[in-house]
C-alpha cells in the first residue's frame, strides 16, 4: 500500500467531518474550544470570518455538519453544534475591534450587488476592506432577503437579525432599498467593474390541479405569505389552514398560521415522514405546538362551492422501494376529504429570473438555472457573477456564506486583471504540535460521556400568542460549555512519524477504539482484512504509514478516532504527536 | 505512563465473545507502567487470550511478587481475584491457593528479578512440582523499579545504559524449567502478539506448569545497543522455531497444514495445539534436544522463540498428592477435618 499524503489539504479536513461538511468549511471544533474557555467574542469573530452571519445561523442553520459529527459513528446524538454558534453570538461581548478596517480611499472599481440576502452582503464584507465600491439593489424595503423574508421572527428575532445584516451595510455598501430590478441591460449600461447576482430563488411552486382557479382567493403561495407576515402586510389568518408540503418552509407556514388565529393547522405531506426535507428539529417543533403532520397524501383536487373553498380530496398512497428508488403507489385506501379554509403552498421554490434578459451572453441551462463555473461562479458573461439560490437552486444560508467567499474572490481577481481560475490561490494546511509537557495537551483531550445537552424552549402558551416570541432560549453559558465538552477535537490529528517508531504496540494497546493495526504491507484488500476491527469504508479513510523497519505498516483508522490523545501519551518515543490542523481555505484577507 | 484513563467506549463493531463479553470486559485499570513498556504488551496479550477463549474473568487468580512486572496483575481482568504476594514469594502463594481450588485458573506474573534472583528457589520447586498454572516471566534483564541496575537474566557481554559491561554469567528460565520438568515451555516477546496470543491460549488450557518465558523491553533502562532484551535486537536476533495454533473442541480446524510440518498435541480439555515448524529439525516434543538447542542458540545471541516444549499427558499436583477432585475450599468442615477418631486411625495405619 501507498502511504497516506498528510501534506494534501484535504486529508485531515476530511478527518473534522463537521468542518468538511460545512459548505463555508468553518473550523467547528476550534470554536467549540473557545466557546468551552469562555471566549464567546473570539469563538463568534471565527465564525463571522467563515460564515459571516452566526447570530442568524446559530438559530436557523440547515446544520449539514451535525449529521456529520464523529459522535454519530462513536456514540449516538452528534454535538449539538449550531447551538453552540448561538451560544457564541449570544454572550459575545464588543466585537468592533476585530472587524476590519474599510479604506476611505476606494480602488476604484464598482461592484454591483444584486439582492441583498445573506449572498450579496457576505460578498459585499470580503470585499468592502479591499476599497471596492458597492452598490447594493433590492426590492424589498430593507436588507437581508430572505433570512428577513421568510424565516419568522419565533425563529429568528428581528434584533439578532438585524445585528448581523447591518454590521455589514454599515461598513460602507450604498443600498438601494425597494429598487426593483427590471432589466440586466439596463445594469449593465451602468458600467460597474462586476456584478454579483444574488437574488435567491424567488418564486415559490404553484400546484394546477381542478378548482385551483376557482379558490386563489383561498391560496397563497407559503414563502410570499411568510414575507407578508414578515413586513406586517399580513397579521391574521382564520378558519382552518392546510399547509401543504414537507419542507422547512411547511413548518414555518404551519407554525406561523398557528401563531396568527388559524383555528386549525394541518400539514400535509405526499411522500412519507421520513423522507421529509424538513429538519428533523423543525418537524419536532411543529408537532411539539399540536400541529398534525399527515403523510403519503397527494392532493388530487381543490373542492370549492361557488368559489369559496370546501376543502382538498387527498389521494391515499404508500411508498415502495424498487432498485434503491423510492416511489409511490396508491394504497387501496379510498380518497379522503379534509376541510379547510384556507391553503399554503410550500412545495419547493425554483430561480426565476425573468428581469434578465437572454440576448446579453449569459446562458442558462434547461432547468432556467445559469451556467456557472463551479469553482469561480463567474458566468458566460465574464463580468457577471452568481451565488446563493440563485446560482444553483435553492439551497440554504450557509451555502450562500459559501459561495459569496468564492465569489469575492474570483471578483477580487476580475477586477485586477487576473484569471479567476488560474490565478487562484490554493487550500493548504498547517500542522502545529498541541503538546505543552509531559501528559499536558493544549487540549482537553479526555472523553466526555455525556449525552446531548437539550435546550430549553420558552412556555409553550407564551410562545404561541406571539409571533415574537423565540421559541428556543439557547443553552445558558453553563449548557454551552457542558455541551462544548463533547466536541471530540477531531481537528487535533494524530500525526505519525515513521522513523521515531520502535514498534511497541503501546499505542495498539491503549487505544480505546481499536483504530491502530500494525500490518505487513500488502495489497489494499489484504491489509484492510488484517486491521484489528477490519474498514472497507468509503467514506472515512485509512491513514497509513510507509513501511516501517519491520516491513510492516502503521495503519489507522480515522472513522471513530476519538483523538483522545492516548497513543500519544502511551509513545515512548513520540512516534504519535497530537497535531492541530489548520485548514486555509481561500477567503478575501486570508491571503496576500 | 498516563493518568488519563482509556475511556470506557469502544469500537462500535467490537464482536461479543461466547459468553456475552467483549475484550474490553477483560480490560483492568490503566497501567502505570513507562510509556512504551513492553510488560502492557503481555497484559494486552493475555486480554486478548481470555476474551478470544471466552474464559470468565471471576474464574481467574491473577498472583504476583513484586516489580514493574509484579504490578500488571491490576492492568488486565479486572473483574477476578488476585493476590500481589511479597518479592518472590508469589509461587508459595499460588501453591496454596490451587491447593485449596483446583478450579480455578491461575496466572502468575514475575519478573526477572522476582523469579531470577529474590525467588529462584520457590520458581524452582513450583516447576518440580507440576503446579497446574500458567507462570509468566515478564523479562527485561534489567531492574527497571529501582533504575537500570542489572538483573540475573543479563546476558553476559551486554551492557548497562551508560555502557558498563555486565560480569557475571546469566540464568536462562527457560533451560531451567526444560531441566526441571515443566510440561509446556516457551519463550515469547512481548511486541509479537501474533505469537505471543496463541501460546498464552494454550498454555491456559495446559494441564500442568505452563511457563512462558516472554522478553519484554524496559524502554527507560535497558533499550539500548548494548543491550540484548532491546525491541531491535530481538527483531534482529529472534527466531521463531515452533508456531503454536490453538483450535478448541468445538471448532472446526481451518489452516491446511502442509504435511510433515505440523504436530498435533491434544490438550487436557480436548483442544488440538497445531505445531508448526518453522525451524528444520527441531522437534517440541524432545526435551533433551530442545534443551540443546535453546542452549546452542544461546551461545550465538540467538533467541530461540515460539513453543519450545510440551507434553500433554502429564500429570499435574494434584494428580500426584492425590486430592479429591472436589476443591478443598467447597468441602464442609466435617469433610475436611473428620475427627479424633479418623486421625487415630490415620496413626494406627502408620504403626
Amino acid at each position: 500500500m501507498k502511504a497516506t499524503n498528510i501534506t494534501h489539504p484535504d486529508y485531515f479536513h476530511k478527518v473534522v467531518d463537521c468542518q468538511w461538511a460545512c459548505p463555508a468549511h468553518t473550523p467547528v471544533p476550534e470554536y467549540i474550544r473557545l466557546i468551552a474557555q469562555e471566549r464567546f467574542t473570539d469563538a463568534y469573530m471565527i465564525n463571522w470570518e467563515s460564515n459571516v452571519f452566526p447570530g442568524i445561523l446559530g438559530r436557523t442553520c440547515d446544520r449539514p455538519c451535525e449529521p456529520a459529527c464523529r459522535r454519530v459513528r462513536t456514540e449516538e446524538k452528534p454535538v449539538a453544534i449550531c447551538r453552540l454558534k448561538r451560544v457564541a453570538a449570544d454572550h459575545k461581548g464588543d466585537i468592533t475591534p476585530f472587524l476590519p478596517n474599510v479604506p476611505k480611499e476606494k480602488n476604484g472599481k464598482r461592484i454591483a450587488l444584486l439582492g441583498a440576502g445573506p449572498a450579496s452582503l457576505a460578498v459585499a464584507r470580503d470585499l468592502l476592506p479591499f476599497g471596492y465600491e458597492i452598490d447594493m439593489f433590492d426590492r424589498d424595503p430593507a436588507g437581508g432577503g430572505m433570512m428577513r423574508s421568510q424565516i419568522p421572527a419565533f425563529r429568528l428575532p428581528a434584533d439578532v437579525l438585524e445585528e448581523e445584516v447591518d454590521l455589514i451595510v454599515n461598513m460602507g455598501i450604498n443600498a438601494h432599498y425597494s429598487y426593483e430590478i427590471t432589466s440586466m441591460k439596463e445594469m449593465l449600461d451602468r458600467n460597474y467593474d462586476a456584478y454579483f447576482v444574488g437574488t435567491g430563488a424567488p418564486r415559490g411552486r404553484d400546484l394546477n390541479l381542478p378548482g385551483r382557479e376557482e379558490v386563489s382567493n383561498h391560496i397563497s403561495i407559503g414563502i410570499d405569505w411568510l414575507s407578508s407576515v414578515a413586513f406586517g402586510h399580513i397579521t391574521s389568518i382564520s378558519g382552518k389552514v392546510i399547509v401543504m408540503g414537507g419542507g422547512n418552509t411547511a413548518m414555518d407556514c404551519c407554525r406561523t398560521s398557528k401563531r396568527l388565529g388559524a383555528e386549525s393547522v394541518t400539514v400535509v405531506v405526499r411522500s412519507a415522514f421520513e423522507l421529509m426535507k424538513a429538519s428533523d428539529w423543525e418537524k419536532e417543533d411543529a408537532m411539539h405546538e399540536g400541529i398534525p403532520i399527515i403523510n403519503n397524501r397527494p392532493p388530487k383536487e381543490f373542492v370549492h362551492e361557488n368559489g369559496k373553498l370546501k376543502g382538498v380530496i387527498f389521494e391515499c398512497v404508500k411508498q415502495v422501494e424498487k432498485d434503491g428508488r423510492t416511489s409511490y403507489v396508491p394504497s387501496g385506501e379510498p380518497d379522503v376529504f379534509m376541510e379547510c379554509d384556507h391553503i399554503l403552498m410550500a412545495i419547493g421554490q425554483e430561480n426565476h429570473c425573468p428581469w434578465i434578459e437572454r440576448d446579453i451572453g449569459i446562458e442558462f441551462d434547461k432547468w432556467d438555472c445559469p451556467i456557472l463555473d463551479e469553482d469561480t461562479l463567474q458566468s458566460s458573461h465574464p463580468k457577471i457573477f452568481f451565488g446563493g439560490d440563485s446560482a444553483f437552486g435553492p439551497e440554504n444560508i450557509i451555502w450562500a456564506s459559501a459561495h459569496a467567499h468564492q465569489a469575492a474572490i474570483s471578483i477580487d481577481l476580475f477586477c485586477q486583471g487576473k484569471d479567476p481560475k488560474q490565478d487562484r490561490p490554493p487550500d493548504g494546511v498547517n500542522l502545529i504540535s498541541q503538546k505543552m509537557g509531559i501528559h499536558e495537551w493544549s487540549y482537553d483531550a479526555e472523553h466526555d460521556a455525556a449525552k446531548r445537552h437539550l435546550v430549553p424552549h420558552a412556555n409553550k402558551r407564551r410562545s404561541l400568542d406571539n409571533i415574537k416570541v423565540e421559541v428556543e432560549l439557547g443553552f445558558d453559558t453553563d449548557l454551552g460549555l457542558k455541551e462544548a465538552q463533547r466536541c471530540l477535537n477531531c481537528d487535533v490529528q494524530t500525526v505519525f512519524t515513521e522513523k521515531l517508531c520502535i514498534e511497541c504496540d503501546a499505542c495498539v494497546d491503549i487505544c480505546p477504539m481499536d483504530c491502530i493495526s500494525f500490518i505487513p504491507n500488502g495489497e489494499d484488500e489484504e491489509v484492510r482484512s488484517q486491521m484489528l476491527v477490519p474498514s472497507f469504508s468509503e467514506e472515512q479513510d485509512i491513514y497509513v504509514s510507509e513501511e516501517l523497519p519491520t516491513g510492516r505498516l502503521m495503519v489507522k483508522d480515522e472513522d471513530v478516532c476519538l483523538h483522545c490523545g492516548l497513543c500519544a501519551e502511551r509513545c515512548p518515543t513520540a512516534a504519535w504527536d497530537m497535531q492541530k490542523s489548520v485548514i486555509h481555505i481561500p477567503q478575501m484577507g486570508s491571503f496576500s | 505512563m498516563t493518568f488519563v484513563a482509556k475511556p470506557k467506549i469502544h469500537h462500535p463493531l467490537l464482536q461479543f465473545n461466547e459468553i456475552g463479553l467483549k475484550r474490553r470486559d477483560y480490560e483492568g485499570s490503566v497501567s502505570t507502567l513507562c510509556a512504551g513498556c513492553g510488560h502492557d504488551s503481555v497484559s494486552a496479550a493475555i486480554i486478548m487470550a481470555c476474551s478470544e477463549l471466552s474464559l470468565p474473568p471471576h474464574r481467574f487468580a491473577k498472583l504476583s511478587g513484586i516489580g514493574c512486572s509484579s504490578k500488571t496483575p491490576s492492568y488486565f481482568l479486572g473483574n477476578s481475584h488476585g493476590f500481589n504476594s511479597v518479592h518472590g514469594r508469589m509461587p508459595s502463594v499460588a501453591t496454596g491457593a490451587n491447593l485449596a481450588n483446583r478450579e480455578m485458573y491461575y496466572i502468575g506474573v514475575s519478573g526477572d528479578g522476582d523469579s531470577a534472583s529474590i525467588g529462584i528457589g520457590q520458581f524452582a520447586h513450583a516447576v518440580r512440582r507440576q503446579l497446574n498454572m500458567l507462570y509468566i516471566v515478564d523479562n527485561n534483564g534489567t531492574y527497571g523499579l529501582t533504575k537500570g541496575q542489572f538483573s540475573a537474566t543479563s546476558d553476559r557481554g551486554s551492557t548497562s545504559k551508560k555502557g558498563v559491561p555486565i560480569l557475571y554469567s546469566s540464568i536462562d528460565l527457560v533451560s531451567m524449567a526444560l531441566q526441571l520438568g515443566a510440561t509446556f515451555v516457551a519463550r515469547s516477546f512481548s511486541g509479537d502478539k501474533q505469537q505471543l496470543v496463541p501460546l498464552l491460549k494454550a498454555a491456559l488450557l495446559h494441564k500442568g506448569f505452563a511457563f512462558i518465558d516472554v522478553i519484554s523491553p524496559c524502554v527507560m533502562f535497558n533499550n539500548h545497543n548494548g543491550s540484548t532484551k532491546s525491541y531491535d535486537y530481538l527483531r534482529h536476533n529472534g527466531s521463531r522455531v515452533v508456531e503454536a495454533d490453538l483450535t478448541l473442541p468445538h471448532e472446526e480446524i481451518r489452516v491446511n497444514y502442509e504435511a510433515g510440518s505440523t504436530h498435533a498435541v491434544t490438550l487436557h480439555d480436548g483442544s488440538t495445539l497445531h505445531l508448526q515448524k518453522l525451524a528444520e529439525d527441531y522437534d517440541p516434543t524432545d526435551r533433551i534436544k530442545a534443551l540443546t538447542r535453546v542452549q546452542e542458540a544461546q551461545e550465538t545471541g540467538n533467541v530461540l522463540t515460539g513453543l519450545l516444549y510440551v507434553k500433554s499427558d502429564e500429570s499435574d499436583l494434584h494428580d500426584i498428592l492425590e486430592t479429591p477432585s472436589k476443591p478443598l475450599n467447597e468441602m464442609s468442615e466435617s469433610e475436611l477435618c473428620p475427627g479424633s477418631q479418623r486421625l487415630e486411625q490415620i496413626n494406627q495405619s502408620f504403626r
